[in-house]
């Protein structure tokens, strides 16, 4: 069914785009002045061209906190997307159970995401956190203060309690609105449980999943308040994402310049692979419509 | 998968979400010292000191007051900017639409802390700092595209036709927006206010920045538990409590229209 075509829209579109461009516009701008000088202080500059460029993207620390970022976002995406289906798909439909799985669901999304990690410490501490005494009386050695791999285990299971909950929100608002007409088709045709998932569910939440899955990717990316606040990006650098490791160039050393190189950076790359998983995920149904 | 071994997997799956949130009320409820000193299972030594203080300390609950106060101003903002454009991306095609719908969501994609001294200025010079519309403006920057996202891609299941029919039947476009078509994606709307309400509620760095006294949120509030003894364990658990309640009435209220999904019956 083909669209409408009608510049028009655009009046419906305007207001939206005066809000956006109006707090966005002007910063990035901003950035990209401070990205190409040197700045010693108040007045005092020089224009230095892509020269913070060319020495961030060498920085071999910056390149570790890249490859170490694109496997933490990667692994959020393949684990909490399936999940947050599986459990969508497992929700009540009606009853007090619809209500009761709603609000336990939202609990951990409202919690600032620096307490968050606070809360984590204590979690996991092994001497005194339910998760680290419990680990520990299991018989298994664990301490993400000292080893990296616990570390990271520590900060994947967090970030995977924290936010699996909003894919399972988005999936099953997505699956709520699917009209029962659907559903009766599919069992006057005698579907299988997996064909009215395949070809009934999944193609309507394709919607919902997009944003779900371009939230995590985007917000995992960039995530800093809840790492940072649990391991501080150590033991050494083991969780140092690229948003801790870029505050440190902006606070630590105050250097504005590579810090804004380093930005646009990270806002491009962001931005690649959203408009990859975007395209990718706009064609990949194209053909069940 | 059979019906019990679903409720069973789910209910697992709850259990192991509410424990992380089992052990921050464990904590509000001891004392620092309590806490610090042995690992307790549940809470001997019962204190509500924590939540008195969050309670009687105008500088804990205004924190609470001020944050409900800008985060149902974007909620607001958020819904009514894109609810007419969510409505034009899903319905037309006009020049730049594609575009600019990804544009959109390019917003979010910048580490935040680039915007902090832009937004600085920029408020300071509106002589805005410390007001609560600043910070509900500035938080329109990543909740406005959200919003815009998400109730496209509920509007996109909804069949053109009954657009079409409610025309013929001599429907004007307001009336017919608000009395047929919104309450057709009334569960895209709940989630949205949903999602607009939460990252707006735990969003700092925006909020700290442009905030000093009168508007400062309880996000920014809790930062401060770091004192010179160290961090108030106990005071920071009870208040991070308290963080969920309001979140936790706003699904309360949406989720009928989360769980209805539509009823394409009346068209």
């Amino acid at each position: 069914m083909e669209k409408w075509e009608n510049n028009k829209a655009w009046f419906l579109v305007l207001p939206v785009f005066i809000i956006v461009a109006f707090s966005a516009i002007i910063p990035l701008m901003t950035v990209v002045n401070y990205s190409l000088q040197d700045i010693w202080g108040p007045g005092q500059q020089v224009f230095v061209g892509i020269e913070w460029f060319e020495e961030m993207l060498a920085n071999e620390r910056l390149q570790d906190a890249l490859w170490r970022q694109f496997l933490f976002s990667g692994l959020v995406l393949l684990i909490e997307i399936p999940l947050g289906i599986l459990i969508a798909l497992a929700m009540p439909k009606r009853g007090w159970g619809v209500s009761a799985s709603l609000v336990t669901l939202a609990v951990p999304l409202l919690i600032p995401w620096n307490v968050i990690g606070t809360i984590w410490i204590i979690f996991t501490r092994p001497d005194i956190g339910l998760f680290g005494v419990t680990i520990n009386s299991l018989g298994i050695a664990f301490d993400h203060t000292a080893r990296p791999l616990d570390a990271w285990i520590t900060t994947m299971l967090m970030e995977v309690w924290h936010w699996t909950p909003l894919v399972v929100l988005l999936a099953y608002a997505g699956l709520r609105a699917i009209p029962e007409a659907y559903y009766q088709a599919a069992r006057i045709d005698g579907a299988s449980v997996w064909a009215t998932f395949r070809y009934i569910q999944l193609p309507k939440m394709r919607g919902v999943l997009t944003i779900a899955v371009l939230l995590r990717w985007m917000d995992s990316f960039l995530i800093y308040a809840e790492p940072f606040a649990l391991t501080g990006g150590g033991p050494g650098n083991a969780t140092t994402f690229l948003s801790i490791y870029l505050v440190k160039i902006a606070t630590g050393q105050f250097d504005l310049g590579p810090a804004a190189a380093f930005s646009l950076i990270y806002f491009l790359i962001i931005l690649l692979f959203s408009f990859i998983f975007y395209q990718a995920l706009l064609n990949v149904g194209k053909g069940d419509k | 998968m059979g019906v019990r071994k679903k409720t069973i997997a789910l209910c697992l799956y709850f259990a192991l979400l509410m424990i992380p949130i089992y052990w921050m009320l464990n904590m509000s409820l001891r004392s620092n010292a309590d806490i610090l000193s042995a690992f307790a299972l549940y809470p001997s030594d019962l204190t509500f000191q924590n939540y008195i203080k969050v309670f009687t300390d105008p500088t804990w609950y205004s924190g609470y007051i001020n944050s409900m106060i800008y985060v149902s101003m974007n909620t607001i903002i958020s819904l009514s900017f894109a609810l007419p454009a969510a409505y034009a991306f899903s319905r037309f095609k006009f020049l730049g639409d594609g575009q600019m719908f990804f544009w959109l969501l390019t917003n979010r994609m910048a580490p935040p802390a680039v915007f902090l001294l832009p937004y600085f200025q920029f408020y300071s010079t509106m002589q805005m700092i410390d007001t609560h519309i600043a910070v509900a403006l500035a938080h329109c920057l990543f909740n406005v595209p959200l919003a815009v996202w998400i109730l496209e891609g509920f509007m996109t299941g909804i069949p053109r036709e009954i657009d079409e029919t409610a025309f013929i039947d001599g429907y004007s476009f307001p009336r017919f927006f608000i009395t047929i078509f919104l309450p057709l994606i009334r569960a895209g709307v709940g989630v949205t206010a949903f999602f607009c309400f939460m990252f707006s509620w735990v969003e700092l760095l925006f909020a700290r920045t442009l905030t000093v006294t009168e508007a400062k949120p309880i996000v920014a509030t809790m930062t401060r538990t770091i004192s010179a003894t160290g961090l108030d364990w106990g005071l920071m658990a009870a208040a991070g409590i308290l963080t969920i309640i309001p979140g936790a009435l706003v699904i309360w209220f949406v989720r009928n229209h989360l769980a209805k999904g539509f009823a394409l019956g009346r068209v």
